[in-house]
């Protein structure tokens, strides 16, 4: 949670230096969601974010200087600089998206999860402690969008290993949840497909992490979905572009005086499970590595010309055959882009 | 060829159902012998790690056959079109775990043009997954499954269905590789009828190649034959990109022997239909058929067209295309896109870039009228490009 605040403020003057652009959405605010669902699972189970991504990402494990470098569009960066700070990814961490559009990951994180399935029953290849199982993050906006009902009524029908996480932070920028919504109680919609729907204080880390074991051993074990409602807040704007002039400082200064750091900050002394000299001395290592990262990220050089074409087809056959006839890719003038074609 | 003969007599094909009875022998023995075809393959394991085994055939051959099924050494099999499919599919199963089919009504209906018949007994639920009418999800979910390690076929019941997966096909078969940097392949195939049936009506009829085009990332072949369905099929399942596969309404039913022995063509190659001197015609899908009826009065009145179907509608071969230009220094496109951003358009464009300095003739291009496909046959008609258009355009190239 920690890791995730300080890099996310990191972000912020990075951006208001001009290191990045574009548009980048921070998680302040939410660190109890990724943390609390995150942090349960194995290396083989997969997590599907959405523009709000790079906590998720570290959650996941994604190295924090991979993040960085890619929001400063390096070559350095976990996707090579071509996917930026809304299209994270990292294939060894089964992190599949970073997806920009609302709702369009969803699809994509049921498909990991029959992959999961398919691979249990078809290629009987399920790791002995049960199916791999796939987080699907989104916010309250993407509850009024089809695609998130098609993939509830879907993902319960074939009973797939997935958790529908909705991260509400009652607003979709300058839409309320309340104005948007018909039933604002979205948790109240699984139950409506046929599957457990839970609502948990989506501030509380402890508490979130409790709800997530449950929903995630059930998948695990092959029982099916379960949509978990998480109640958040972001405590930035929607995006670094956002004003955020819409919002009360009411609400805002409410939410802010449940931060999740520093409610379990607050526990772990109480419960005596840690001094604040060690909280700070971990705070301290956080902050060094969150500056290793910027360091990292500004020396890494950019993205070289040749680099353009290089992934647009994983079989670069799809560029065609040139007027040669021979394949245009392999004229190595064709990835630099100054090719006759 | 000889449904693609009757094509040649009557314009308006589509008489004989895909339902109809007369075909359910003709399916059970191709099964049968498409079961001995995959076991003679080999392991699709090895085949995949030794690089793909795609054959450059069918392309200018000087045989005036269509069928390029001529070189086999057996005698062959005759199927219909959907057959052909549905045997490519099938042998791709067989031999690849991870192949499956996604869709609306693929599973125990068997495809609403019989595509998949058979095949949920064969493979299970499982593999061949029959989707809620949710377009856009299990679009989605094919990219995902994708991205996991499966080689998902998704059939659009109707191809005009698939705007409702536009943005999966867009920005995640499309771009995501990309955006990924390279971590994540989706070796998906879409696949699916569409083109201008009879009297479908406006969204039944539509043509997406156009609206799938600038797509980056994905790319898009159609078939014609059942030689080249087949052979295409295959190829797009084994390819490792995004491959968007365009069947035609009309066509389904065509009949052609093709080789008993496993095959696969290759996806980025055009197809010689018929060499000539004259003028190149440039065609794909059903309009293959009206250009050869136009071409046997081009005949009769003295001309040599070369006919190409260019198959790959995405990339454009151009190796093909430019050498047919540099001998006939004439050129006519002739689709059933859309006459405004269609594929025409991009073709001409592109034979503008490479081949200028060899063409004596503006280049024409006969495409589908720009206006919702309408429902009365005359209209219909008059959408879509008729041979007498065709052969009185290449009489106004030729002067």
């Amino acid at each position: 949670m920690v890791l995730g605040r300080i890099f996310e403020d990191m972000c912020a003057q990075m951006y208001y230096r001009g290191k990045m652009f574009g548009f980048v959405h921070l998680y302040n605010g939410q660190e109890a969601v990724s943390t609390g669902f995150i942090k349960l699972l194995n290396q083989a189970d997969c997590v599907v974010s959405t523009y709000r991504d790079h906590v998720h990402a570290l959650s996941k494990g994604v190295p924090a200087r991979s993040v960085m470098a890619e929001l400063f569009g390096k070559a350095t960066g976990c996707c090579r600089g071509q996917g930026g700070s809304m299209h994270m990814f990292s294939e060894p961490h089964n992190l599949l998206g970073g997806f920009a559009f609302i709702g369009e990951g969803i699809p994509v994180a049921t498909g990991a999860a029959f992959a999961a399935k398919y691979r249990h029953e078809v290629l009987k290849q399920s790791s002995p402690d049960g199916l791999d199982v796939t987080l699907a993050f989104f916010g309250d906006g993407t509850c009024n969008n089809g695609q998130f009902f098609e993939c509830l009524n879907m993902a319960q029908l074939w009973k797939l290993p997935i958790v529908f996480v909705v991260e509400n932070n009652l607003w979709a920028i300058g839409m309320s949840h309340l104005r948007a919504t018909s039933d604002p109680e979205i948790y109240k919609k699984g139950p409506a497909f046929g599957m457990p729907g839970v609502h948990v204080d989506g501030m509380d880390v402890l508490k979130v992490r409790e709800v997530a074991k449950e929903a995630i051993e059930r998948a695990r074990r092959g029982e099916g979905p379960t949509l978990v409602e998480c109640e958040t807040y972001r405590f930035r704007g929607h995006s670094l572009a956002d004003p955020d002039e819409l919002r009360k400082p009411d609400e805002k200064s409410h939410y802010a005086a449940r931060d999740p750091i520093t409610a379990l900050k607050k526990y772990i002394i109480e419960q005596n499970l840690a001094t604040e000299s060690e909280l700070k001395s971990i705070e301290k290592k956080i902050d060094d590595v969150v500056e290793e990262a910027v360091e990292f990220a500004d020396a890494s050089p950019l993205p070289p010309r040749s680099q353009l074409l290089e992934n647009v087809f994983s079989d670069p056959k799809g560029f065609g055959i040139g007027p040669d006839g021979k394949y245009r890719c392999e004229d190595p003038l064709f990835t630099q882009g100054t090719a006759q074609v | 060829m000889a449904a693609a003969s009757s094509l040649h007599a009557a314009p308006r094909v589509g008489s004989s159902s895909p339902f109809s009875s007369s075909s359910a022998g003709r399916r059970s023995a191709s099964a049968a012998r498409s079961v001995r075809v995959a076991a003679a393959a080999g392991s699709g394991a090895a085949r995949r790690a030794g690089g793909r085994m795609v054959a450059r055939a069918a392309v200018a051959s000087k045989a005036e056959s269509p069928a390029s099924a001529a070189s086999s050494k057996s005698d062959g099999h005759e199927v219909l079109l959907f057959e052909a499919l549905r045997e490519a599919l099938i042998e791709e199963m067989k031999e690849d775990p991870t192949v499956c089919v996604f869709g609306e009504d693929v599973g125990h209906y068997g495809g609403s043009y019989k595509v998949t018949k058979g095949l949920a007994e064969m493979f299970g639920d499982l593999r061949v997954l029959d989707t809620p009418i949710a377009e856009n999800s299990f679009t989605g979910m094919g990219v995902g499954a994708a991205m996991k390690g499966l080689r998902p076929v998704v059939e659009g019941m109707n191809m005009g269905f698939l705007l409702l997966a536009y943005n999966q096909i867009s920005n995640n078969c499309g771009m995501l590789h990309y955006t990924s940097g390279g971590q994540f392949k989706i070796p998906i195939v879409i696949r699916g009828p569409g083109g201008v049936g009879r009297q479908l009506g406006a969204e039944h009829s539509q043509r997406l190649e156009s609206y799938f085009q600038s797509i980056p990332g994905l790319q898009m072949v159609a078939c014609s034959t059942p030689y080249n369905a087949k052979g295409l099929m295959k190829a797009a399942i084994r390819s490792e990109n995004p491959v968007v596969l365009f069947e035609h309404v009309l066509l389904y039913n065509l009949k052609e022997k093709i080789p008993d022995e496993e095959y696969v063509l290759c996806l980025e190659e055009a197809e010689m239909v018929r060499p000539g001197e004259h003028v190149t015609i440039l065609t794909y899908s059903r309009m293959r058929y009206h250009v050869m009826q136009a071409a046997k009065t081009l005949v009769n009145k003295g001309y040599d067209p070369e006919v190409i179907d260019i198959r790959s509608l995405k990339p454009f071969d151009l190796h093909t295309i430019g050498n047919s230009i540099k001998k006939t220094h004439r050129v006519l496109i002739v689709e059933e896109c859309m006459r405004t951003g269609g594929i025409g358009a991009s073709l001409r464009s592109a034979i503008i870039d490479n081949f200028w300095d060899y063409l004596d003739a503006p280049i024409m291009c006969l495409s589908s009228q720009d206006v919702p496909t309408p429902y009365a046959a005359p209209l219909e008609d008059a959408t879509v490009v008729q041979p007498a258009q065709i052969v009185a355009a290449v009489e106004q190239i030729c002067q």
